[in-house]
């Protein structure tokens, strides 16, 4: 027999029971588009985190005090860590061959003020290296002006929303603004730049990194950003920051991230979470495919009639089955198309709300999606096919 | 071309075993018409289903057309029915979602007959049986004779040999009845072997010959009283 003749035998028999194949439909329906866009979720979290550590600026090496791992035994005999200094951070851009540049980084949270306005949020000390090594660019006037680390002064520079909240339309240059005692001078303001790993850059300020550490109270630097010359450095530029800084401090005590190992590791975490994301997607397939196995199971019970007839006019068991077992096919495949077909109509109205995630369904997961799908109708449509197969035919004739 | 010898065929209900049919045997050339008569329970249908290879004897020989199907697998028995046989039921058993012309291509949909031919070929079966106004007609929009005589359409369609009817016509009213037994009798008359199983006298009575079952067992076996000469002699 042809097999598009028991395919649309299969379809007219499917389309003699509307209501009970739509459902089963929809069940499929729903598990593929739970896959798909779940997956698209997942990739697309994964996407934008890739992105935000791109957007550190390529060819990153990042020191920070301290090492990941855990070492030694109680802390007299090891493990002993030292500041991360602005000394250390001199010797890098100094002394380390293939950098191009570097930029020291102290953090804290502090409250600034402005006449009767205030507002906290983070203070960056750095110095006036981080604005090529983040591709810093300024609205207006300029960002801090001393590439030296000790220069200290009493300049700031505020993130948009910053500036707009204390100073609302007026200029914010030339202002001085306060934190605690100290007094600082508005140098420029940062163009619009949005959320980096972290960070919000519109809402934060900037200060000279001597002064930051003194008004933080703090001897270590938060981190080193170093930015290599050449890709093909990083790994060399990272073994020599290793040896540079364990020569200084007499021990390995600092971590050294290139941004590739960083992406890496997200990267993968995130790929779990797909994966995870899809596994849970997956049950509700799972359901479906009972679903389609109680229909067909009410469908062989209901059709024994025809079964029976199917025997008698010399259809063989073979093909009793395989009529059966297409029928559940194209149930769950059926089920399959909607589903991707919901799935990328969710995702489109996603992304149409959010247009900066970027929710795209990974291949892999529309690939196995579509496996699925068929794979559902055969695995549940086995069972009551055999047992069309199995049915007496004059036990079945025998009725009306 | 149907050879029975010491056939039985036994169920067992709990732990008793049922005779359904004991030790019959029977022969059936071709072109004869027979009734297969007795009470319910008697054996008749057991006997009928045995004949059309729905059902396999548990003791005896079965010879059809000099083939042992006690010796067929399931698939070959299959294609026996498909093509050597044709069954005709007291409930039509008519798919109602497809046409007349639908339900008469079903046998040759799954024996792998071409469309075209398919097509031709049931428009030539429901036209021998007067139904070729009907072809686009679902079952439920057709009369029960009609229904019945689409279903002898799709007996007949592949070219069997052998034409079983159970009660053909225990679901219709006299005048019908008497349409679809003259339809039967006119294939038989072209050469088509028929055993018909049935409870009805006067249906039985236009066989040529009648075989009476009883408790499993032929009782009587002869020709009809009412039975025509037959064709030639």
């Amino acid at each position: 027999m042809a097999f598009l003749d028991l395919l649309r035998f299969v379809v007219a028999a499917l389309r003699g029971h509307r209501l009970r194949t739509v459902l089963s439909v929809s069940g499929v329906a729903i598990g593929i588009a739970a896959v798909v866009a779940l997956t698209a979720l997942g990739e697309g979290a994964r996407r934008y985190v890739t992105r935000e550590f791109m957007s550190l600026g390529s060819n990153l090496v990042i020191v920070l005090p301290g090492k990941v791992e855990t070492t030694g035994g109680s802390p007299p005999f090891g493990g002993v860590v030292h500041d991360l200094t602005l000394e250390d951070y001199r010797a890098i851009l100094t002394r380390v061959p293939g950098v191009r540049d570097a930029a020291p980084l102290a953090v804290a949270s502090e409250e600034i003020r402005f006449g009767d306005r205030a507002r906290s949020v983070p203070v960056l000390g750095t110095t006036a290296n981080f604005a090529s090594v983040r591709r810093i660019r300024v609205a207006a006037g300029r960002f801090l002006g001393s590439e030296d680390p000790d220069a200290g002064g009493n300049e700031m520079v505020l993130g948009t929303k910053v500036a707009d909240e204390l100073f609302g339309s007026e200029s914010a240059l030339g202002r001085v603004v306060r934190v605690g005692p100290y007094r600082f001078r508005v140098v420029g303001v940062l163009a619009p730049r949005g959320r980096g790993l972290g960070f919000d850059f519109d809402d934060l300020v900037f200060v000279p990194a001597r002064t930051a550490m003194r008004m933080f109270n703090r001897s270590s630097l938060f981190r080193v950003l170093v930015e290599v010359r050449d890709p093909g450095e990083m790994e060399s530029v990272k073994k020599a920051v290793t040896a540079l800084m364990s020569e200084r401090h007499r021990v390995d005590d600092v971590t050294v991230i290139t941004q590739d190992a960083m992406v890496a590791a997200f990267s993968s975490i995130m790929n779990a979470l797909t994966l995870a994301l899809a596994g849970i997607a997956s049950v509700s397939l799972a359901v479906a495919g009972v679903g389609i196995m109680n229909v067909m199971l009410v469908s062989v019970t209901e059709r024994r009639a025809e079964i029976g007839l199917l025997k008698a006019v010399g259809v063989t068991d073979r093909q009793v089955l395989a009529a059966f077992l297409t029928e559940a096919v194209v149930l769950s495949a059926t089920g399959g198309a909607v589903g991707m077909a919901l799935a990328a109509a969710a995702i489109a109205a996603f992304t149409r709300v959010y247009p900066t995630f970027p929710a795209v369904p990974p291949a892999w997961a529309v690939a196995a999606a579509a496996a699925m799908s068929l794979l559902v109708g055969t695995v549940f449509g086995v069972w009551p096919a055999r047992r069309a197969t199995r049915l007496d035919p004059i036990a079945a004739l025998a009725r009306r | 071309m149907i050879e029975l010898t010491g056939i039985w065929r036994t169920y067992t209900m709990g732990s008793r075993p049922l005779h359904a049919v004991r030790d019959v045997s029977l022969r059936i050339g071709p072109g004869e018409h027979v009734a297969l008569i007795g009470p319910s329970g008697s054996g008749k249908s057991t006997l009928l289903h045995l004949l059309g290879c729905l059902d396999r004897p548990t003791a005896g020989a079965f010879l059809f057309e000099g083939r042992e199907v006690g010796a067929l697998d399931e698939e070959e028995r299959s294609k026996l029915r498909r093509h050597r046989i044709g069954f005709v039921f007291q409930f039509f058993h008519l798919l109602p979602r497809l046409d007349a012309q639908g339900n008469v291509e079903l046998p040759m949909l799954f024996a792998g007959v071409s469309r075209a031919e398919r097509r031709e070929r049931a428009a030539r079966a429901l036209a021998a049986v007067g139904l070729a106004a009907r072809a686009s007609h679902r079952p439920d929009q057709l009369s029960g004779g009609e229904r019945q005589r689409v279903a002898i359409a799709r007996a007949v369609v592949m070219g069997p040999s052998l034409l079983l009817a159970d009660e053909p016509t225990g679901n219709l009213d006299r005048a019908s009845s008497q349409e679809v037994m003259a339809l039967l009798e006119s294939m038989n008359r072209d050469g088509l072997t028929l055993v018909v199983v049935t409870h009805d006298a006067e249906i039985a009575s236009r066989a040529r010959r009648v075989v009476r079952l009883a408790d499993g067992e032929i009782v009587s076996d002869a020709p009809s009283s009412r039975a025509e000469p037959l064709p030639g002699g």
